[in-house]
């Protein structure tokens, strides 16, 4: 029974090697954990951060939207971001959308409408890969739900690009980062320098700050519904410990001729 | 009084016209009004009421979910998001449906452990016992059947791998694995029957769970310490005293489900679900929900297929014949102390192996699985049996309403029936 021994005693040290040291050292390939962001939308009584959303939507639009399709999104959902009616308007408009047929059977092009989808911008996934040297841009509509780590992991994927170090060998159209599963990533660093876009509101463009500002849109994107849903949970968690409080007392009456 | 009209002794002459001649209303009062139950019951005894209502509340969201999901694999995955943006609460449906769920699964296996502790299988509740294990199997099946809906990569991947596990049936395996998908591969038919599946069996469900009630209300409950009641001075009434108290652990059970709902509604799920279902990705690793786990790690834990198809099945199966692999006469553990001991290595063994089962099957994870699964299966096949013959139990109190009245009597300190409810 010697390998049993001995692989129980493999067992044991691992286990051992786990309490005590924690994450052991991580090989070559294997992604870094994305470290601990702060956003507005953290805790239980997170809001987004209007401004920083709506810069992020820019960022999106100017950048990713030229690979990254959201397809559960429309541009009338921006309104929740606190763009009026008119932006809304002229945000759609700036886009050209398929449509049909007409009463002669024809399809054709016409500015976008508040209700329309996000603009995708291939048409099909082929379409995508060709483009991108065979790899697929995810849709984002939900990308800070679909990953482990969520906004922490996105934010610090769009800034942990580098440099390979020393004895790595990327593949062909390969970046090196080392948050990315594997740690190259089709995708060429989206956010490369400062001033890559131009803030309406004067804010700085450097790379850590576009790249919350669109993480921040990412989320709002994700779980549109975050801050009434926290809300209720709120004000539900309140009423039910103070209904929690009432029953336990009148069960406390009820049992007290009991014991 | 007619002849053929049941003697109601309502006041109210409405309810008294339909209880003359539908006795609900006496039933209702006769098995949750007065029923004598005994009177030392602790908070576990509050998991079946939970479980009850999760039920109802799993149906009721479910109902509304259904009125706007789409069954088609092109559409399953937008229909969701649709219902969690556009459809007014839709969120909401949707995140206590699926942490309902999870929250089922805490309760019931709370719900099981309690009925292993106090011995709740044995004589004369046997049967009650067996039909809640079929409850569970039922329980599985819809909870599986439900998280393939959404159609993500989980629910893709994780469809393919259990329907799969029925390949390993020798001869006719394949055959049944291609009847089941309704094709060649996990696709718009499979979607299909498992959401008309899904929407099915919580009602098969409901139908057991009345019989489950049924046959409580024929033995009447146990207690935590496994003796029958003697008599009027054991019991109480089920209201106001239960129905009093089973409402405290109602709303603790709702300020966590709350909690899972509006703060960390992804907690317990994957994150691959996110990502619409694709046949030609692969997810590194499939993993189940948090609650097959277990039954995950037991399936892997043999190197050969069909072996652990039988052991993932027999480690549920089991239960059916508990009742008679227990031969001790004494039900409470507490009166128990080795058995007890070896319940509680059973208890850690039993997360052991959900651990174990969200690991790769990689060393050491696969041999402590596989020395959890050893234990898992000695407990009910060879402790138990073994202690039935070999152990001498604790003393037993002369009735409930002794230890609990005088504090103690002729018990040891720890097995004392300490009123926990002393509230
Ligand atoms: C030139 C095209 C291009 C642009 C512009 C671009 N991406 Fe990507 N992105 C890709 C490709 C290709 C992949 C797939 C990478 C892979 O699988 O290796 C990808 C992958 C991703 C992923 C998924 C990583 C993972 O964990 O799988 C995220 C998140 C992402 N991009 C965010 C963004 C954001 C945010 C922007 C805008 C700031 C952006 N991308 C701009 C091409 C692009
Ligand atoms: C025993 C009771 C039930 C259990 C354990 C259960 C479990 C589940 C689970 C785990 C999911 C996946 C949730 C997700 O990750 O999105 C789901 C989805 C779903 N269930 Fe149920 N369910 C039950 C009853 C019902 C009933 C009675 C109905 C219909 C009347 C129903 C309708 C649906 C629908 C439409 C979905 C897809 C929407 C979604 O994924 O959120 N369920 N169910």
């Amino acid at each position: 029974m010697a390998p049993l021994r001995s692989r129980l005693r493999a067992a044991l040290l691992a286990g051992g090697l786990l309490l005590v040291g924690g994450a052991p050292a991580l090989a070559a390939g294997e992604a870094l954990h994305p470290p601990d962001t702060k956003f507005s939308f953290d805790g239980l009584f997170g809001t987004f951060d209007r401004a920083s959303a709506q810069r992020g939507f820019q960022v999106y639009k100017e950048v990713c939207s030229n690979c990254h399709s959201m397809r559960q999104h429309s541009y009338r959902n921006l309104r929740e971001l606190g763009l009026s009616d008119a932006e809304v308007r002229a945000i759609a408009a700036t886009v050209q959308v398929n449509d049909g047929p007409n009463d002669e059977g024809q399809m054709f092009e016409r500015p976008g409408r508040p209700s329309d989808r996000f603009r995708s911008p291939f048409t099909n996934e082929k379409a995508a890969r060709a483009a991108n040297n065979g790899a697929l841009p995810p849709d984002l509509s939900v990308i800070v739900k679909a990953r482990e780590g969520g906004a922490d992991y996105i934010h610090a994927l769009l800034t942990g690009y580098s440099d390979p170090p020393e004895g790595v060998e990327l593949m062909d159209g390969m970046n090196y980062n080392k948050y990315f599963a594997g740690r190259q990533i089709a995708m060429a660093p989206p956010l490369a320098g400062e001033g890559q876009v131009e803030f309406k509101d004067g804010t700085t463009a450097t790379v850590e700050q576009m790249s919350r500002d669109v993480t921040t849109f990412l989320a709002w994107a994700a779980e549109p519904e975050l801050e009434s849903r926290k809300q209720m949970g709120v004000r539900i968690i309140l009423f039910l410990t103070i209904l929690g409080g009432l029953t336990y007392a009148v069960k406390r009456k009820i049992w007290s001729d009991v014991h | 009084m007619a002849i053929g009209l049941h003697e109601s002794e309502f006041k109210n002459p409405v309810i008294r016209w339909v209880d003359a001649r539908l006795p609900v209303f006496t039933m209702m009062q006769k098995e949750y009004g007065t029923f004598p139950t005994p009177r030392n019951f602790n908070y576990f005894w509050n998991f079946g009421g939970l479980a009850l209502v999760n039920l109802v509340i799993m149906i009721a969201t479910g109902i509304f979910l259904a009125m706007n999901y789409t069954a088609h694999v092109n559409f399953a995955f937008d229909s969701v998001e649709r219902i969690m943006r556009d459809v007014n609460y839709g969120w909401l449906l949707r995140y206590v449906h699926a942490n309902g769920a999870s929250m089922f699964f805490i309760v019931i296996y709370i719900h099981i452990w309690r009925a292993l502790y106090y011995g709740s299988y044995k004589a004369p509740r046997e049967l009650l016992f067996m039909l809640g294990v079929v409850i569970f199997l039922l329980m599985m099946a819809t909870a599986f059947l439900g998280y393939v809906l959404p159609w993500g990569q989980m629910s893709f991947w994780g469809a393919t791998v259990i329907t799969n596990l029925f390949s390993a049936i020798p001869l006719v395996g394949e055959s049944i694995v291609t009847w089941l998908w309704g094709g060649f591969s996990v696709d718009n038919p499979t979607l299909n029957r498992f959401y008309s599946l899904h929407y099915l069996l919580p009602f098969v469900t409901f139908g057991v769970v009345f019989l489950h009630i049924a046959a409580l209300h024929i033995t009447g409950s146990n207690n935590p310490l496994g003796i029958d009641p003697k008599g009027p001075q054991d019991t109480l009434p089920f209201h106001p005293y239960y129905t009093a108290k089973d409402s405290v652990g109602l709303i603790v059970y709702f300020i966590v489900f709350a909690a899972l709902v509006f703060f960390a509604p992804n907690l317990l799920g994957h994150p691959d679900n996110y990502t619409p279902a694709n046949p030609l990705v692969t997810p590194p690793h499939i993993v189940p929900e948090w609650y097959f786990l277990p039954f995950y790690a037991i399936l892997r834990a043999v190197p050969d297929k069909l072996g652990g198809v039988i052991l993932m099945g027999g480690s549920i199966m089991i239960l059916f014949i508990l009742p008679w692999l227990d031969t001790s006469p004494i039900r409470s553990m507490r009166f128990r102390p080795l058995a007890r001991i070896a319940l509680l290595v059973w208890l850690v063994s039993f997360f052991v192996l959900m651990y174990c089962g969200a690991k790769p099957p990689e060393e050491p994870w696969v041999l402590i699985a596989r020395l959890a699964t050893l234990y898992y299966f000695a407990y009910f096949l060879v402790i138990l049996p073994a202690l039935g013959a070999k152990e001498r139990g604790l003393p037993l109190p002369a009735s409930i309403s002794m230890p609990v009245l005088r504090g103690g009597g002729p018990l040891p300190a720890g097995a004392m029936a300490k009123p926990m409810e002393k509230a």
